[in-house]
């Protein structure tokens, strides 16, 4: 028998069709659907007189609109409360399971997938949205698909796909004290651009990857997107197994253990050949903070804002310039002296329990800096406040002055009122610093919780190694 | 979908990388239900002076004359020509359609991110991937004389410049047919409805867990 890769393995077992040319027709086995990307996909399904292919496959819930201040009397902003409440109109003409906003397991669907169990290693999980990669993170195959896909997914249960290319990253040795997931896969980032891993399905491998919790290894499979790969994956171990145990959509009792037998088998086989294989040392890292308008422009937190006069290729030099222009950033300060207004602890990336109690241990004892206007906590899902709320992290947010909030996307992308105002400059805890992500004309630096949380009691960005 | 063969037009330059999808449609309009109308709003960000929402006429808002859609000689064009990475972010396919609702049908660039080409041949929108060299002398024609028609011949697979040179392009077959013939890529696979179902029988029998 040939050596695979894990996604080789997932990728075999779920071909419903081998077209022979390289594509294959693909069994989707999740399907998680939200508010933005899928009107037109329920549209598409009535305009050709179509119904949903397997309704149990499908989870569906409100995340990128949702405010994040009390929501008991329903959304205010008129559009946002159209798109929501035509994810509730057409969830139920379909018959699909859908967390409504106010269901204490609403969330962000790449948070409530895992957290319900309706993430589980060995599937294929599609949403319409790139932060898909998350699920990943279980040794599925997880991935972002564009609206017509959201259609053909609902439609066929199938997606017609072109097989990627294998590549593995290995992380290697352990990181130091006080680096967190969200350092590891912004250096990887750093190292191998936003286009890396175009093309590919990374599987991300290595001591310091099989020693981050599920919460880690999420995070890290969240930006493999912005590394360019449309799917991250981790190989199943130990650690995933009893993750996903015990959950309301996990297999139980017969079931669970076939499941876990299979389960054991998701990872690459020695020898198995990848496409690309890049190694990094993880002593070698330390806390990112990203200076620029793409993920790929970050540095670590001892360094300074690059100089674009020593930049030799044309195409990137005037890159860099635009983004410092964007930033408002002047070339050779160091990162330590860029101050900011606003600090954004939550997404899909870095809004799990374990990323709130990382944060909440910074702030604990201490004040929000003069010059921060707002500190928002915002968790990845009702279940995640609630925990959070039983550990008295919230009060501790609280004593700190930062706001404690109703899960959502919120300033991630800044569809709902959380967001940055023309020329504000936020550490957050997102993923993307792109132009206008987090409101017109505001900045964003991305930075793991720790060091959002310490940036917000210090008004500027500090090694989270030497805070006290 | 609209079927794709060959377009004779002039190009509007967007000389960066990494285009990104959120600055290609902002956030604030992926909160239309519809998937129409994105046109106006495509590039917002830099198109206009002024921030714009839904319920914000454009008409009353103040466009950036630096911005090239804004330019005289670029108005009409319907192929744009970018630099690496073009569409990366976001899956949004309000990206695609507000590029195809403004009135491009095609654009050039030397690499693409994965959702954003794969939503393109979704909706009749073909990304035309050149060598970053070939693509540089597009920017090159089209800085000399803006009015330089270019024609893209998917049948042919190829990109014919004003002087006669032509830059031909790879293509997936599969893709190609259905841009060519305007093909519904869902009632195609519900051709395969029979394979779907076995599939599942199998795997119900194999993994149970996974169909609760």
């Amino acid at each position: 028998m040939n050596a695979k890769t894990l996604y080789d393995k997932l990728w075999d077992a779920h071909i419903v069709r081998d077209n022979g040319d390289g594509s294959a027709l693909i069994y989707i086995d999740r399907h998680l659907v939200h508010e933005v990307t899928s009107p037109q996909a329920f549209d598409g399904l009535r305009i050709n007189n179509r119904k949903p292919w397997r309704i149990d496959a499908n989870l569906a819930v409100a995340d990128h609109n949702v405010p994040t201040t009390d929501r008991s009397q329903g959304i205010a902003d008129p559009i946002s409360r159209t798109q929501v409440d035509a994810l509730d109109s057409n969830c139920a003409e379909f018959g699909i399971t859908e967390f409504r906003m106010n269901d204490l397991r609403q969330g962000i669907v790449h948070v409530i997938g895992p957290e319900q169990g309706a993430t589980l290693p060995g599937m294929t999980v599609v949403c319409g949205d790139s932060h898909t990669s998350t699920h990943g993170a279980f040794g599925a195959l997880a991935f972002g698909i564009g609206t017509s896909e959201v259609e053909h997914a609902l439609a066929t249960q199938t997606l017609v796909l072109k097989k990627s290319k294998n590549m593995r990253i290995t992380v290697r040795g352990n990181v130091g004290p006080g680096i967190t997931a969200k350092d590891i896969v912004l250096a990887i980032i750093g190292e191998i651009g936003t286009a890396g891993g175009t093309g590919y399905t990374v599987e991300f491998a290595g001591e310091a990857i099989a020693a981050l919790s599920m919460e880690g290894r999420m995070t890290v499979c969240n930006m493999a997107i912005e590394g360019g790969a449309r799917a991250g994956i981790v190989a199943v171990d130990q650690t995933t197994i009893d993750y996903v145990q015990g959950r309301p959509f996990s297999p139980t009792g017969e079931n669970l253990d076939k499941a876990i037998a299979w389960w054991k088998t998701l990872h690459t086989d020695a020898g198995a050949k990848f496409d690309r294989e890049v190694v990094i040392e993880a002593s070698g890292i330390q806390p990112q903070v990203t200076w620029g308008t793409s993920p790929e422009m970050v540095l670590p937190i001892d360094a300074r804002v690059p100089d674009p006069s020593k930049e030799g290729d044309a195409v990137k030099r005037s890159g860099m310039e635009k983004a410092l222009a964007y930033m408002g950033l002047t070339a050779n300060t160091p990162i330590e002296q860029i101050k900011i207004d606003k600090v954004f602890i939550g997404s899909c990336t870095n809004s799990r329990i374990e990323d709130l109690r990382a944060a909440a241990s910074v702030v604990k004892g201490k004040k929000r800096a003069a010059n921060v206007t707002l500190a928002l906590v915002v968790p990845g899902s009702g279940l995640v406040k609630r925990q959070a709320e039983a550990e008295g992290l919230d009060k501790i947010f609280l004593d700190a002055g930062f706001e404690w909030r109703e899960p959502g996307c919120s300033m991630c992308l800044a569809m709902n009122a959380d967001r940055l105002e023309p020329g504000e400059r936020c550490a957050s805890t997102s993923n993307r610093n792109f132009e206008g992500r987090q409101g017109s004309g505001g900045r964003t630096h991305l930075v793991s919780p720790a060091m959002a949380a310490a940036a917000g009691v210090a008004g500027h960005f500090v090694d989270i190694r030497s805070f006290q | 979908m609209r079927a794709f063969t060959t377009v004779t037009a002039t190009v509007a330059p967007l000389d960066r990388p990494n285009v990104d999808t959120d600055a290609i449609i902002p956030k604030q309009y992926l909160k239309s239900i519809k998937r129409t109308g994105f046109g106006q709003y495509l590039f917002d960000d830099w198109r206009y002076l002024d921030q714009g929402d839904l319920d914000i006429p454009v008409a009353s808002r103040r466009p950036n004359p630096e911005f090239v859609l804004n330019q005289d000689a670029y108005r009409g064009a319907q192929v744009l020509v970018s630099r690496e990475n073009f569409g990366c972010g976001s899956s949004r396919e309000h990206a695609v359609w507000a590029l195809e609702d403004y009135g491009f049908r095609a654009v050039i660039a030397p690499s693409y991110a994965d959702i954003f080409f794969n939503n393109s041949f979704k909706n009749g929108f073909l990304p035309i991937i050149l060598k970053a060299d070939e693509v540089q002398k597009i920017f090159e024609v089209v800085a000399k004389d803006a009015a330089s028609e270019v024609t893209v011949d998917l049948p042919a697979q190829q990109v014919k410049l004003p002087s006669g040179e032509v830059f031909n392009f790879e293509i997936d077959e599969f893709r190609k047919d259905c841009l060519v013939r305007g093909l519904d890529e869902i009632g195609l696979t519900l051709q395969n409805a029979d394979s779907i179902r076995a599939y599942e029988a199998q795997r119900k029998a194999s993994a149970p867990w996974l169909f609760n």
